[in-house]
C-alpha cells in the first residue's frame, strides 16, 4: 500500500469521525429542542418537506400529464395544480383549530362540527346546523382534496379558502364570531400563543396572533386532507383486479357519454371545477335557491351550483346543495328521471346540455353506485387532537 | 341422349368443382392478402407528403391476438400488452370494449366484404371507449350504440381509421381530452349529434371521412390545432362545425383550417337531442364558425346549402346557454380564402329568413356572419352573396399550402419520471400514510425498515407484495401488490435511500 493511500484512508476516517461527533451533537441538541415543541416538525401524508420547511404535494397522478394544464381527462392524467407549501407546524396547528370550538362565538361549534372526518368531513345533515341549532341553507361541502378546488362555496363565491372561511367564522347564523373575540379569545391563550410563534417564526418576538395567521392554519390543515389511493385510484394506475366486473361496468356507464357522469365529474378529482344546472329538487319546506346566479350576477346561472367531487361520495350522505337525495342510489336516479324533471313549475331554468334522459336501466344505476363506492379512500385521515390548548373539548 | 345428360351433369360438376376450388382458393389467396399491420405508419397513399414521425416511430411491435367470430374483443384487450396488435375477423361483437391500457391496436379484418361487426342492438352504450395513448382503431363496422362508436379520454397519439359507423347514439367517433390524433378515410351515418366530435383536443386531424345523415358532420370543439381537410360532408343538418362551448373546463378553439372538404346539401331536418348544442342548428347550414378564432376555410366546395354556405356567430347569437364567465364568445381573425359556393340559402329558416327579408331577399347568403367578433379578412370578397361581413378586410395570405398536418412533429411524449421519482411518489403517495420517520404511525417507523431491509430493497418487496403479520402490537400492513413491479422496487429503493 502506498504512502498516498494511506493518508487518504486517515483522513477519510478522521472525516467520518469529526463527522460522526458532529452528528450526534447537532441530533441530540434537536433532539432537546424537539421536547419543547408543541407542533408536529413532519409534514402530513401525502407530502414532502423541502429544505424550506413546505410541504410539497406527492403523489402517483403526479407521473401523468395533464391537458392543457387544468387537470382533467382520463384514468392517467395529472391533477389540477394543488394549494401547498404550508409549512408542518402550520398544518399541524392548523388541526388544533380546526377543532378547537373557541372558534365560535359561544364556544359550541367548531369546523368539524360541520365537517367531521367521520363523516367525510361533512356533517350527514341536509343542511348543516348553525348557531343555536338553526336550519341553514345549504349541505356543508366534504372537504377532501380542497386544496385542488379554485372556486368555494356551492355557488362558487370564494376564491380562497381564507376568504371562505371568514364567512362561517363571522355569520350571525353560523358560528356567530367576532374578529375581535376571536382574537381576544386565542391570545388569551398561552399554549395558542406557543404554537402561533412556532408556525410563524417569522414574526417578532411575542407578537399576537393575528387573523392572516388563524386563516393561514386552518387553510395549511384543510388542503393536507387529500384522499387519492382509493380502489378506483388503484385501476387507474393500472392495476385492473383492484375492481370487481360489476364496479368496472359501473365506471364503464359513468363514462360512457349516455349517462355521461365523467363529463363534468372528471376524473382524476372528479370534478371539472364549472358551475352546471342541472335542476335537483330542494327538500320540502326549503325555497328554491338560485344557487351561482347571485355570485355571477348573471340570469342565465338561476340554480346553477359547483360541480362536486366525488371522492368519498359515500361518506357524505345526503346528498345535492341541500341534501334532498338520501342515498346514492337516489341521487343517480335522479339523473335518468328525465330533464327538468324537477324544476318548479314557475322557474325557467337554462338546464345543463348534459342533462338528458339517458335511460339508464335500474341495474345500470346499481352499477354507478357500486363504482362510486370504489371512489372511497380516507388512509390519511388526520388525527383528531386529544386535548385543545382552550381546554375546550374537540368537537365534531 | 344419356350421353348428353351425363356430359351435362360432368360439366356442372366439373363447374361447381372449380368454382369450389376457385373460390377456396381465393378466399385463401385473401386472406394472406389481408394486409399485414401496418401499425402507425401507413397514411393514404396520394398523400405521401406525410413527414410525421408520430405515425412511423408508434408502428407495431408486439404480439398479435387474433379474435374469431364467437369470441369476446375484451377478452383479448385483457390479454393485450403494450405493442399487441388484437385483429378481429368477420363476425358479429356486441359488446363494449374498453381500453386502459397504452399502445394497443385494434385491427378488423374485412374477408370478401364481410366485415367485423360491433352491433350494440340499442343496447349498449359504447363500442370502443379508451384511455389509453397510442391506441389505433380500424377497419370495423359499428352499428346501434346508445352513446358512441368510439371515445376517447385523455389518450394521446390516436389513429381511428376506415370504419364504418351508423346510428351509433350520441356521437360517433368523438375523442376527448386528447392530443395529437388522427381521424380518417370513416363513414359515417345517422348520428343524432355530431358524427365526427373532437372535443377539447389539441393537434388533431380529420382527413377522408365521409359523413351524411347525421345533425352534425363535422364538429371541432373547445379544441386546438385541427385540420378537417378532403371530407366529404353531405345532408346532415350542419357539415362542418368549429365552435366553443361555454361551461367545459378548457374553454377555447383557434387554429383550425378547414380545407378541400365538399359541403354539399345538407339539409337534413334537425333531429338533435332536446338542449343539446346542435339542436339548435338550422337545417341547411353549410359550415358554422361560433366563437372560435383564427379558422381559416380555403378550398371547399359549399353548394346546395338550403340555409346559408357559411355562418359566423358568437355565442350570445348561436348558442343560448347559461353563461361562462371565462368563455369568450366572439369568432375573431376568421380568414376566408378561396371556396366554390354556389346554390346556398335556397330555403333559409329561422332567424337568418327574417334577417334577409329585411335585405328584401328571401334566399339566405353564402357567407352570413352576425354579431361580435374582429379581424376577420376574406379573399375575393365579391364573389360571394354575403351578409353581415362589411367589416372584413382583405386575406393576408393566399393559402396554407405549407401546412400539410396539424398534428405534432412527434409522439406526445409521456411524461417522463425517473425511477427515483416514481419511489418517492409511492412513498409520499402510498406508504407515508402509515410510515414516517421518527414516530410510530399505522405501522412501524421509517428507520426501522432501513435497518431491518438494509441493502435488501427485494426483501421490500417481497414483503409489500404479500405482507405477513410480525408484530403482535401492530395491524397486518394491506398488501401493495397493486403497485407495479417497477414502483414497488423504486419504492423500496427510495426509502433505503432516505436520509433522514
Ligand atoms: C395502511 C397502512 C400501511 C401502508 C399504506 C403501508 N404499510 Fe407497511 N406496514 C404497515 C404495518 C401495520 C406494518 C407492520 C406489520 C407487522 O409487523 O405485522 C408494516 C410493515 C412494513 C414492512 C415490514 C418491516 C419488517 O419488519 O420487515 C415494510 C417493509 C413496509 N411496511 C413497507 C411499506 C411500503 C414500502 C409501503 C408503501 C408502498 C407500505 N409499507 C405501506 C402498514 C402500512
Amino acid at each position: 500500500m502506498s504512502k498516498k493511500v494511506l493518508i487518504l484512508k486517515s483522513s477519510i476516517t478522521g472525516l467520518l469521525a469529526v463527522f460522526l461527533f458532529t452528528f450526534f451533537i447537532s441530533k441530540n441538541k434537536s433532539e432537546t429542542y424537539e421536547v419543547l415543541t408543541k407542533l408536529n416538525s413532519n409534514c402530513p401524508p401525502g407530502f414532502k418537506k423541502n429544505a424550506n420547511n413546505e410541504c410539497i404535494a406527492q403523489n402517483l397522478y403526479m407521473q401523468y400529464n395533464s391537458p392543457n394544464g387544468l387537470g382533467v381527462g382520463g384514468l392517467q392524467t395529472g391533477l389540477p395544480e394543488i394549494r401547498d407549501g404550508f409549512s408542518p407546524q402550520q398544518i399541524d396547528l392548523g388541526r388544533y383549530l380546526f377543532f378547537d370550538p373557541i372558534l365560535s362565538g359561544d364556544g359550541s361549534m367548531s369546523c368539524a362540527s360541520c365537517h367531521n372526518p367521520e363523516k367525510g368531513f361533512s356533517d350527514g345533515q341536509k343542511t348543516s346546523l348553525g348557531n343555536n341549532h338553526q336550519k341553514l341553507k345549504r349541505a356543508a361541502p366534504s372537504l377532501w382534496n380542497v386544496a385542488y378546488l379554485k372556486k368555494l362555496f356551492w355557488d362558487g363565491r370564494a376564491t380562497s379558502l381564507e376568504e371562505q372561511m371568514q364567512e362561517p367564522l363571522f355569520s350571525k347564523i353560523e358560528m356567530n364570531n367576532t374578529p375581535d373575540n376571536l382574537l381576544n379569545k386565542l391570545n388569551s391563550i398561552k399554549e395558542y400563543q406557543q404554537m402561533f410563534a412556532e408556525a410563524f417564526p417569522d414574526r417578532a418576538i411575542n407578537s399576537e396572533i393575528k387573523l392572516n395567521e388563524i386563516y393561514k392554519s386552518i387553510a395549511a390543515f384543510q388542503s393536507s386532507l387529500i384522499s387519492l389511493n382509493s380502489k378506483y385510484d388503484r385501476y387507474a394506475h393500472g392495476y385492473h383486479d383492484a375492481l370487481n366486473d360489476n364496479e368496472i361496468e359501473g365506471m364503464n356507464v359513468f363514462r360512457s357519454f349516455v349517462a355521461r357522469c365523467a363529463e363534468c365529474h372528471t376524473p382524476p378529482l372528479f370534478t371539472n371545477q364549472q358551475f352546471a344546472v342541472i335542476g335537483t329538487p330542494e327538500p320540502n319546506g326549503i325555497q328554491f335557491d338560485p344557487g351561482a346566479q347571485i355570485t355571477f350576477k348573471d340570469s342565465t346561472l338561476r340554480g346553477a351550483f359547483k360541480v362536486p367531487s366525488l371522492r368519498n361520495i359515500e361518506k357524505t350522505a345526503p346528498y345535492m346543495h341541500s341534501g334532498n337525495f338520501a342515498t346514492l342510489r337516489e341521487t343517480v336516479e335522479f339523473y335518468t328521471q328525465g330533464r327538468g324533471h324537477a324544476v318548479p313549475k314557475n322557474e325557467n331554468l337554462i338546464i345543463h346540455w348534459h342533462i338528458w334522459e339517458p335511460n339508464l336501466t335500474a341495474y345500470e344505476l346499481d352499477r354507478l353506485v357500486d363504482f362510486l363506492k370504489t371512489l372511497t379512500d380516507e388512509t390519511f385521515t388526520p388525527k383528531i387532537p386529544n386535548t385543545l390548548p382552550s381546554g375546550l373539548k374537540p368537537s365534531v | 341422349m344419356k350421353s348428353t345428360v351425363i356430359k351435362f351433369i360432368g360439366a356442372i360438376l366439373l363447374l361447381c368443382i372449380g368454382i369450389f376450388i376457385g373460390k377456396s382458393f381465393f378466399r385463401s389467396s385473401t386472406e394472406t392478402a389481408v394486409p399485414m399491420p401496418s401499425g402507425m405508419t401507413y397514411r393514404s397513399t396520394g398523400a405521401s407528403n406525410d413527414t410525421t414521425q408520430v405515425l412511423k416511430s408508434n408502428s407495431f411491435n408486439g404480439e398479435i391476438i387474433e379474435v374469431k367470430k364467437g369470441n369476446s374483443i375484451q377478452e383479448a384487450v385483457k390479454k393485450a400488452n403494450p405493442g399487441d396488435l388484437i385483429r378481429v375477423y368477420p363476425g358479429n361483437y356486441s359488446e363494449n370494449v374498453f381500453i386502459d391500457k397504452d399502445d394497443i391496436s385494434l385491427q378488423g379484418v374485412v374477408i370478401n366484404g364481410k366485415w367485423p361487426t360491433l352491433d350494440g342492438k340499442k343496447e349498449i352504450n359504447d363500442a370502443f371507449l379508451y384511455s389509453g395513448n397510442g391506441i389505433l382503431i380500424e377497419n370495423f363496422k359499428i352499428i346501434n350504440y346508445k352513446g358512441n362508436a368510439i371515445m376517447g379520454q385523455a389518450g394521446n397519439n390516436f389513429i381511428i381509421r376506415n370504419n364504418w359507423i351508423i346510428d351509433t347514439g350520441v356521437y360517433g367517433i368523438f375523442p376527448q381530452y386528447g392530443k395529437n390524433g388522427l381521424i380518417e378515410h370513416n363513414v359515417l351515418s345517422q348520428i343524432a349529434d355530431a358524427a365526427i366530435y373532437v372535443g377539447m383536443c389539441d393537434n388533431v386531424d380529420v382527413r377522408h371521412n365521409e359523413v351524411f345523415d347525421n345533425v352534425a358532420g363535422i364538429e371541432i370543439e373547445n379544441s386546438r390545432h385541427c385540420l378537417v381537410e378532403n371530407n366529404y360532408a353531405h345532408n346532415n343538418t350542419g357539415g362542418l362545425l368549429a365552435f366553443v362551448t361555454p361551461g367545459l373546463p378548457i374553454k377555447t378553439t383557434f387554429d383550425v383550417i378547414l380545407r378541400n372538404n365538399f359541403v354539399v346539401n345538407n339539409n337534413h331536418e334537425n333531429f338533435g337531442a332536446p338542449g343539446s348544442t346542435v339542436a339548435g342548428i338550422p337545417a341547411g347550414t353549410g359550415i358554422l364558425i361560433m366563437a372560435a378564432d383564427d379558422v381559416i376555410v380555403e378550398n371547399n366546395i359549399i353548394t346546395g346549402n338550403n340555409n346559408t354556405g357559411i355562418t359566423i356567430v358568437d355565442l350570445a347569437t348561436g348558442d343560448p346557454k347559461a353563461n361562462d364567465p371565462n368563455s369568450e364568445g366572439n369568432p375573431d381573425r376568421v380568414t376566408i380564402l378561396d371556396n366554390i359556393m354556389f346554390d346556398n340559402g335556397n330555403n333559409p329558416t329561422g332567424e337568418i329568413k327574417t334577417i334577409m327579408l329585411t335585405q328584401l331577399d328571401s334566399n339566405g347568403p353564402d357567407i352570413f356572419a352576425y354579431g361580435g367578433g374582429t379581424g376577420s379578412t376574406i379573399r375575393n370578397k365579391n364573389r360571394y352573396r354575403t351578409f353581415g361581413i362589411a367589416d372584413y378586410g382583405t386575406a393576408q395570405i393566399n393559402d396554407t399550402k405549407d401546412i400539410l398536418t396539424m398534428m405534432t412533429p412527434k409522439p406526445v411524449p409521456p411524461r417522463s419520471v425517473s425511477k427515483e421519482e416514481i419511489g418517492e411518489l409511492t412513498y409520499y403517495g402510498v406508504c407515508a400514510g402509515c410510515h414516517a420517520f421518527g414516530t410510530r404511525l399505522i405501522g412501524p417507523p421509517t428507520e426501522i425498515i432501513q435497518a431491518i431491509h438494509n441493502d435488501n430493497p427485494q426483501g421490500i418487496v417481497d414483503y409489500i407484495t404479500k405482507p405477513k403479520n410480525l408484530r403482535d402490537d401492530y395491524p397486518e400492513m394491506p398488501p401493495q401488490d397493486y403497485l407495479s413491479d417497477e414502483a414497488k422496487m423504486a419504492v423500496a429503493e427510495y426509502i433505503l435511500s432516505i436520509k433522514h
